[in-house]
């Protein structure tokens, strides 16, 4: 939870100089290899699998940060020249604007085994897929002990579901579950999207179901909103919920019919002070054996097809990868998003300030 | 002061000096600098910005600018620059990313393809009306922007599509709610400063110690802490229902009343610090010196204390007011929707779509509304205030 405090004037102040101070002091010797991932549970485990074992291997020391993402601090860090991270894990919106922008290194696919290897949309010339993961609807299975929802016209339905529901506050995912409830086939969800009616048409399903929805910012808070019955359902990060189950026992579900899965990526940023290092360590990272010890922490899918097969069958049901998820969940449509992400973040703003 | 000493002085102030040209003047330069310039596209699209003023903004433009957008596009090596400029084409018109990615890429293998062979989108009058808009160095339309304002194709100031932005409203909210939090700490504060002067020995200790831990503990843990007191299921509720006061849990989370909570108690100890701090210095013996010349205790408190813990009031509001302009966890951790403040839309443009032109317009005008209003106070409470 960086860059959350109050932003005071002096604050900020103090900050720039704090950095500035620190950068002076650090510029003259050299930097480790620094990887930026999401922090969480998730970068516990990378920090078991790959970032430890990386960094006895090579007998050099390992920085790691974590991050929330947004597209505005990569920019920022590598526009000032001498990035203070090596390898950082993107989402895939990240990847294809900061592609586009040229602020990530080219990747050497020969260390990276061939785009081939991969998942279609997990290979770029920028970016190796990492992992996999969904947005879907979770509930409490303990709460709703019957037939739980279905798809996102469940959601929507609080006659046969009463309670409040939690939803992602962004603009992305809400537009694309509104129309699935208003009845829009998942595979055409982004062609009616394209459309100006059509996004008139998912606010309008929004506005049915505003006064019963509660709207989360951090992946940690749905979960505890559907522990405490403050909410019946919420959409969730799909390995949140088998984290907790794993580790505290609860009993909550994902319903993988309708859910949008997208794939986050390793990247190098452009000027980076240890890009070979941070190839060598992606290659390390993507590595099938490495890889696919993924699911034991976090039930994340693997874009790479040889680490995904080596997954055993009683892990690999619980990963939006797995066949049987995968056929009914829809891809996050990252040029549409790059495209309207703005205009229509701007909007569903000014829709949700009334 | 003589000659000689004039240049010394002005060197001991120096450090001052350099500072606050460092770390106050310098930044607000650049923020507000970076609210009205505009230079991606008249930089690194400088032909097609010269050529396209003459273009009448119907239909698509001449031969001559297309070719001139195209040596443009050839003639660019800096790919991070090129990125600025669809950043910026997109935020003014949405599509312009996947089409300059494509045109980029076409264009570089046949320098003379006509655009409109590349995709169908440079036949819209939009998208080309979106490069003349912006083809000026300086702009005020992130400034109109960041008030719900755009001008229109003829040039006149004239409100956005109502659905389309709502930052006006979000500014607003953003003042109530500052404006709350302050009179609460106030209300909370006052009572409290005056008891905490007026003890002695330990029950002081421990009034100030209980004003002061909060403050030594993160931000983010006392909003966590807070999340759990208030929900449904939560202290509060558990008490309530307890004790048959209520039957129905109240909802206090993810709504107003649960803002104005966390933050009143996250600002509280800068109501009561500077108020306190003056009541310290107010001499003990003025309140009996009040009542021994008759007055009752209700008129020597308006009439003696709480002018003299006035100043001390307004350091303490002004304190609480103007962090709490700038909060953003809080609300987006206890608040609802319609809770948020101005300064998640600023990080939106900051950290996620990287507008930082749109960051520093909001920015800019949060900072005027705040100074606006300081003005204002510093003239209403100039009179009552006991200057020496």
């Amino acid at each position: 939870m960086k860059n959350t405090k109050p932003m005071r004037k002096l604050g900020r102040g103090l900050a720039i100089g704090a950095a500035a101070l620190a950068l002076a002091g650090t510029a003259a010797q050299a930097r480790d290899l620094t990887v930026a991932s999401f922090g969480g549970t998730f970068q516990d485990a990378q920090r078991e699998l790959f970032f430890k074992p990386f960094a006895e291997q090579t007998g050099k020391p390992l920085l790691e940060e974590s991050w929330d993402s947004g597209y505005g601090v990569l920019q920022a860090k590598v526009r000032a020249g001498q990035p203070n991270w090596d390898v950082v894990q993107v989402e895939a919106e990240e990847l294809a604007l900061g592609c586009a922008d040229g602020i990530y290194e080219p990747l050497d696919w020969e260390k990276l085994g061939g785009q081939d290897s991969y998942i279609p949309g997990g290979a770029s010339d920028c970016g190796a897929g990492h992992i996999v993961w969904s947005v879907a609807i979770g509930y409490d299975g303990n709460r709703i002990t019957g037939e739980g929802p279905q798809g996102w016209a469940d959601f929507w339905d609080t006659e046969k579901f009463p309670g409040k529901r939690a939803m992602r506050k962004t603009v992305k995912y809400a537009l694309e579950a509104a129309l699935m409830a208003d009845g829009v086939e998942p595979a055409e969800v982004y062609d009616v999207l394209a459309t100006p009616e059509g996004v008139d048409r998912a606010f309008a399903k929004l506005d049915e179901l505003k006064p019963d929805l509660i709207w989360w910012e951090a992946g940690a808070q749905p979960l505890s909103m559907l522990q405490t019955g403050d909410v019946v359902m919420s959409s969730v990060y799909n390995g949140r919920i088998t984290g907790l189950n794993r580790s505290e026992g609860t009993n909550l579900k994902v319903v993988w019919p309708q859910s949008m899965y997208a794939v986050d990526s390793w990247v190098i940023l452009a000027g980076a002070e240890n890009a070979e290092a941070g190839m060598d360590f992606i290659a390390f990272t993507q590595s099938p054996e490495r890889l696919s010890r993924i699911p034991e922490f976090v039930a994340y899918g693997l874009p790479v097809i040889a680490a995904a097969e080596m997954v055993p069958d009683e892990l690999a049901v619980d990963l939006p990868t797995h066949p049987a998820n995968l056929e009914v969940a829809i891809p996050l449509d990252v040029d549409f998003w790059t495209d309207n992400s703005e205009e229509l973040t701007e909007r569903f703003n000014a829709w949700i300030a009334q | 002061m003589n000659r000689l000493s004039r240049p010394r002085a002005f060197l001991l102030m120096s450090p001052l000096l350099l500072f606050l040209g460092l770390f106050f003047v310098w930044p607000l330069v650049s923020v507000i600098w970076q609210a009205v310039s505009d230079p991606a596209i008249s930089r690194v699209l400088p032909r097609t910005a010269a050529e396209i003023g003459g273009w009448g903004g119907e239909g698509v433009p001449s031969d001559e600018v297309q070719a001139a957008f195209r040596e443009d596009i050839v003639a660019n090596t800096d790919d991070m620059a090129m990125g600025d400029v669809t950043r910026r084409l997109n935020s003014s018109q949405s599509g312009f990313r996947s089409l300059m990615g494509k045109t980029v890429r076409e264009v570089r293998e046949t320098p003379d393809i006509a655009l409109i062979e590349i995709d169908d989108r440079w036949g819209e009058t939009a998208f080309w009306k979106a490069i003349q808009d912006n083809a000026s160095p300086y702009t005020d339309a992130f400034l109109l922007s960041a008030l719900d304002l755009q001008r229109a194709g003829s040039g006149e100031i004239e409100a956005m599509p109502a659905g389309s932005s709502a930052n006006r409203t979000i500014i607003l909210r953003t003042l109530w709610i500052s404006a709350i939090v302050t009179l609460c700490c106030l209300l909370i504060g006052l009572p409290y400063a005056m008891i905490a002067a007026s003890v002695t020995g330990w029950k002081r200790a421990v009034m100030i110690a209980a004003v002061l831990l909060p403050l030594w503990t993160s931000l983010l843990v006392r909003t966590a802490a807070w999340m759990i007191i208030l929900q449904e299921s939560g202290i509060i509720n558990q008490v309530l229902m307890g004790i048959g006061i209520i039957s129905d849990p109240l909802v206090l989370i993810y709504n107003r009343a649960g803002v104005v909570i966390a933050m009143t108690h996250v600002l509280l100890p800068f109501m009561v610090l500077p108020i306190y701090s003056v009541l310290l210095t107010v001499p003990g013996n003025l309140m009996s010196a009040a009542a021994s010349l008759g007055a009752h205790p209700v008129r020597a408190f308006l009439r003696v204390l709480l002018p003299l813990s006035l100043r001390g009031m307004i350091s303490g509001m002004l304190l609480v007011f103007m962090s709490s302009i700038g909060y953003y966890i809080t609300p987006a951790l206890v608040g609802g929707a319609s809770d948020q403040m101005i300064s998640s839309v600023i990080a939106f443009y900051a950290t996620q779509s990287a507008n930082w032109s749109m960051a520093a317009a909001l920015g800019l005008i949060l900072l005027v509304l705040t100074l606006l209003l300081y003005a204002l106070y510093n003239r209403l409470s100039r009179d009552p205030v006991p200057t020496r």
